[in-house]
């Protein structure tokens, strides 16, 4: 009776449950019965047991139950339950679990067994699941054997061994005469498992790799007898001599003969051998053909032989398999960075790609193509790429867009070109860009100064079609809001003029912030359209007023917010309004890392002269001008005090909202507007009272990190106690206080306390800080604060 | 290195499946039910290699996969093997699958897993490829099932004398 009829019959009753739930039952049943067994001591039927629990393993049931009773199986002298406690252990237990430890034992007197089956079961186990510390303990018995005399065990041992390597690299200094002498094997198994050991050991080790270089002679000598060599049955798959075996001597000579001269001489004429004489008609042979051209195009090869690997992966592109397209745009990607213009004659198939149905296909296309785009074919490259996107699967659209996103922006042959593109990808596939998109477009754009006729007129055209694109949407409105006049005056010089009345961009304005489709962001880009609008418009400014007071009681905060502050426009400070919605002066751009680590704009920086001229025209405005939502990280920290921002000037902070949270934002406008303190001064006093002074110092250690020392000195008649100092700075900066040097302060002045704090300021906001006092002096508690606003000493 | 082998139909129930690196139970039954997803949608003539299997490790991994009549056999690999060759390990593998139990079908491969399981054995080791000979490995478990038959006997016959 063979062991598995028990289990066939367990099968059976499985799969002859009609419904999920009544599989689950029986499952439940035999489980239960199981688990009743293995509890009991030794009987025979003991692998039928371990066998059902693995296969309900396999559909997905709990098993790990059953972990003791695979270490007890691996401990048993019988063969079948060994094998079946092996197979246990490698589907349930893993180097985690304590119990893998318990059959370490086990493992290593069956490596010295002398049945080999029972040898291989061990070496089996051991490369799937071996933990670091087992590999450490059985390196040795592994070493052995791979000296030993059975070519079964041998190849067993050799890929056990790499598996050694991989979890404990030190090992490898162990393996290294064995791998050696084992290249000179027969025994093809065994040649694979030595050629994929030395790979491994050359792979982590360039010590290792110039010592494997003397090899190069025996591995193309191996190779020469493979190819060269008549028919042999056993090892022939559809007429080419053991391919796998060829394929991996060829990917060792290619991480041997990387970087090295004298190898690659060595293996040149092999590889040209095989490129020419391997046949291509069937997979084996392209297998091998792929492999030897990816080995000739990385080592120091001649300039012939890597002419004739770019054409043999040129002749794989035509072929019709679909598989050998696949591999050979994988191949031609790697080596686009280093040939490129072989790889450029091929760019018309490539392209051809693009239109294939395969998805796969169509991915290296992509990935191909945009590392193809140059000057000279930027026009026909994205023409073809837009073409691509229009009919391009989903998931591949994201990677489309950036891609074609960033080839425009090096490579754009004009402004308006650019401007084109970007609105093509932003109509076709608007929903799968990036966030930055649109702070980019509108940096672009207010850059193309003389584009903004033609750009206005574009995307009113395209807001009036369609609104459901929410990155176009917001770019239009931002325009309309900006050039609304251009966009009235009608005329425009390149393309044809429309007639377009106020009530229209009105009308447009408001289908979007009352479409449902309109997401919040896109709302406020609206309204603030509308708000500037009322500049520039002359007949409809009431409409805007009542728009505008509309949305004063909208449930959305930030929309009311921004309602309210422009009703308070129209009303309190009409004699403003002008000044406050002109138009937006050139932007100079930042790196978009600024913003406390969210993906929304880029920083506004200001340059001198106009940030001169706006307050020039904007007296100080009164608090309630500041939207008081935008949470000054700063403000915040520090208690929420309304200091009166008076240096900035309010037209800046409404049309920045390019996205909801803009907090980060205004810190570092503060920032950009502050004055950097230039006190000489090394340290200030910062506070003084009742006998105790505070004096800091700072020193800048590096670009962003700030080293700030507070010195503490008691001049009172009484002695500090718990002296005590906590510090608080603004979000993006981190704090790291050290320990005080001493928690007291005698009177007097007799001595001082130090405390050293490790200021990190990433973002370079301006620093500023608070710090709160606390001692006891004469059994009573006493607690105050200061605030320093700069730090003195900073560059 | 392959990172797992995964034999299933075509409703995507398992028939075989065999991790080289550790997952949890949920985790594995999750990548089978994901693969299946995509190795599913994919048409008969397009390639045999796809990408974008995000559970089973990002993106260095592709899925080298064959449809034989109601199986799909999946090998689930990083990019230090060469896809061509691992197309070539499924057939052998079922080639030889096919000599051991004469004729596959799915059926076999429901009733016998440990068979297959020890056939795999002798063929990938540790997520490297073992042995590609098809006699080779039919020879070796051959030999080992008769070890395995002898013991069973000689265990049933000691029964029978007490």
């Amino acid at each position: 009776m063979s062991p598995s009829v028990p289990l066939q019959e367990m099968i059976r009753a499985i799969r002859s449950a009609r419904t999920q739930c009544e599989e689950r039952g029986v499952i439940q049943r035999e489980c239960a019965a199981i688990r009743a067994q293995f509890r009991q001591t030794d009987n025979g039927g003991r692998s039928h047991n371990l066998a059902k629990l693995l296969y309900v393993h396999m559909l997905g049931y709990p098993a790990h139950f059953g972990q003791m009773e695979c270490v007890r199986m691996i401990a048993s002298p019988r063969y079948s339950e060994k094998r079946v406690g092996y197979l246990g252990a490698m589907m349930l237990l893993d180097e985690k679990q304590d119990a893998s430890l318990l059959i370490t034992n086990s493992i290593k007197n069956d490596l010295s067994h002398s049945n080999q089956y029972v040898q291989s079961l061990a070496l089996c186990t051991l490369a799937c699941m071996g933990s670091a510390e087992m590999c450490r303990d059985l390196a040795p018995e592994i070493d052995r054997l791979l000296q030993s005399a059975n070519s079964y065990i041998k190849k067993k041992a050799a890929l056990c061994a790499v598996h050694i390597v991989r979890k404990v690299q030190d090992l490898g200094e162990l393996f290294i005469p064995a791998a050696r002498s084992l290249l000179s094997e027969k025994n093809h198994g065994v040649l694979h498992g030595a050629v994929v050991l030395i790979t491994e050991l050359c792979e982590r080790n360039p010590e290792t790799l110039k010592r494997f270089r003397k090899t190069v002679p025996d591995l193309v000598q191996i190779m020469k007898g493979l190819i060269i060599s008549g028919y042999s049955p056993e090892h022939d798959v559809s007429g080419i001599s053991d391919p796998f075996l060829q394929v991996r001597i060829l990917r060792l000579l290619r991480i041997l003969g990387r970087n090295s001269e004298s190898a690659s001489d060595a293996m040149n004429d092999l590889l040209a051998q095989v490129a020419t004489n391997t046949d291509s008609t069937k997979t084996v042979g392209n297998a091998v053909l792929y492999e030897t051209v990816l080995t000739v195009l990385d080592i120091k090869s001649e300039s012939g032989l890597r002419v004739l690997a770019v054409n043999i992966l040129g002749r794989f592109l035509l072929n019709s398999d679909r598989n050998i397209r696949y591999i050979a745009m994988t191949s031609l990607q790697k080596i686009v960075g280093t040939d490129h213009n072989a790889v450029q004659r091929h760019r018309g198939t490539i392209v051809d790609c693009l239109k294939d149905q395969d998805a796969s296909v169509k991915r290296r296309a992509l990935e191909l193509s945009l590392a193809l785009v140059s000057a000279s074919n930027i026009r026909s490259m994205i023409k073809e790429l837009l073409l691509f996107l229009s009919s391009c699967p989903p998931e591949l659209k994201a990677q489309a867009t950036s891609g074609i996103f960033i080839a425009a922006e090096r490579y754009a042959p004009s402004k308006r070109w650019h401007i084109d593109t970007i609105l093509h990808v932003l109509t076709t596939a608007g929903g799968d860009v990036r966030d930055e998109t649109v702070p980019n477009l509108i940096h672009l754009i207010t850059n193309a100064s003389e584009l903004h006729c033609y750009t206005v007129h574009k995307l009113y055209r395209a807001l009036v079609t369609d609104i459901s694109q929410q990155s176009l949407v917001q770019v239009a409105c931002w325009c309309i809001g900006e050039y609304g006049d251009l966009l009235l005056k009608g005329e425009c010089q390149e393309t044809e003029p429309v007639q377009v009345s106020e009530d229209d961009v009105l009308d447009a304005l408001e289908t979007v912030l009352q479409s449902h489709m309109s997401s919040s962001t896109t709302r406020g880009f609206a309204l603030t359209a509308t708000m500037k609008l009322s500049t520039r418009i002359t007949d409809n400014v009431d409409r805007i007023r009542s728009i505008v007071s509309i949305y004063g009681s909208c449930i959305d905060v930030e929309l009311q917010q921004r309602a309210v502050e422009y009703n308070a426009l129209f009303k309190k400070y009409d004699h403003m309004r002008a000044a406050v919605l002109e138009r937006m002066p050139l932007m100079e751009r930042n790196s978009s890392g600024n913003t406390n680590g969210e993906a929304t704009a880029e920083t506004i920086t200001e340059t001198n002269s106009s940030k001169v001229t706006q307050e020039d025209r904007v007296p100080a405005p009164p608090p309630q001008q500041q939207p008081a939502k935008q949470t000054y990280d700063l403000l915040d920290l520090l208690g929420g005090s309304s200091e009166p921002l008076q240096q900035i000037p309010a037209a800046q902070t409404l049309p920045i909202n390019t996205s909801g949270s803009a907090g980060g934002d205004l810190l570092d406008l503060l920032g950009g507007l502050e004055p950097s303190p230039a006190t000489p001064a090394p340290s200030v006093t910062v506070y003084e009272k009742d006998g105790v002074t505070l004096t800091l110092s700072c020193e800048q250690q590096s670009d962003s990190s700030l080293a700030v020392t507070l010195t503490a000195t008691n001049a009172s008649e009484s002695d500090i106690s718990g002296f005590t100092l906590q510090a608080a700075v603004p979000k993006s900066v981190q704090l790291n206080m050290k320990a005080p040097s001493r928690d007291s302060l005698p009177a007097r002045g007799a001595a001082q306390m130090t405390q050293l704090v490790m200021l990190n300021n990433p973002n370079k906001v301006n620093l500023k800080m608070r710090i709160r006092i606390s001692y006891t002096r004469q059994g009573s508690a006493f607690q105050d604060m200061v605030q320093v606003d700069s730090l003195p000493g900073l560059s | 290195m392959i990172k797992a082998i995964l034999i299933f139909n075509n409703h995507g129930k398992p028939r075989l499946s065999k991790f080289y690196e550790h997952y949890n139970e949920d985790t594995e039954q999750q990548i089978i039910r994901e693969t299946f997803h995509l190795v599913s949608k994919r048409d008969e003539n397009v390639c045999n290699f796809l990408e974008g299997g995000m559970l089973i490790g990002g993106s260095d991994y592709k899925l080298i996969y064959r449809h034989y009549a109601t199986l799909y056999f999946v090998f689930c690999v990083d990019s230090s093997e060469s896809e061509l060759g691992i197309l070539d390990l499924i057939q052998v593998f079922v080639e030889t699958l096919d000599k051991c139990f004469e004729n596959v079908c799915e059926l076999d491969l429901i009733f016998h897993v440990d068979k297959v399981h020890n056939i795999l054995a002798e063929m990938v080791m540790g997520g490297m490829v073992l042995e590609t000979n098809m006699n080779e490995i039919i020879t070796q478990v051959d030999a080992q099932n008769k070890m395995e038959k002898a013991e069973t006997f000689i265990f049933q016959s000691t029964r029978q004398d007490r």
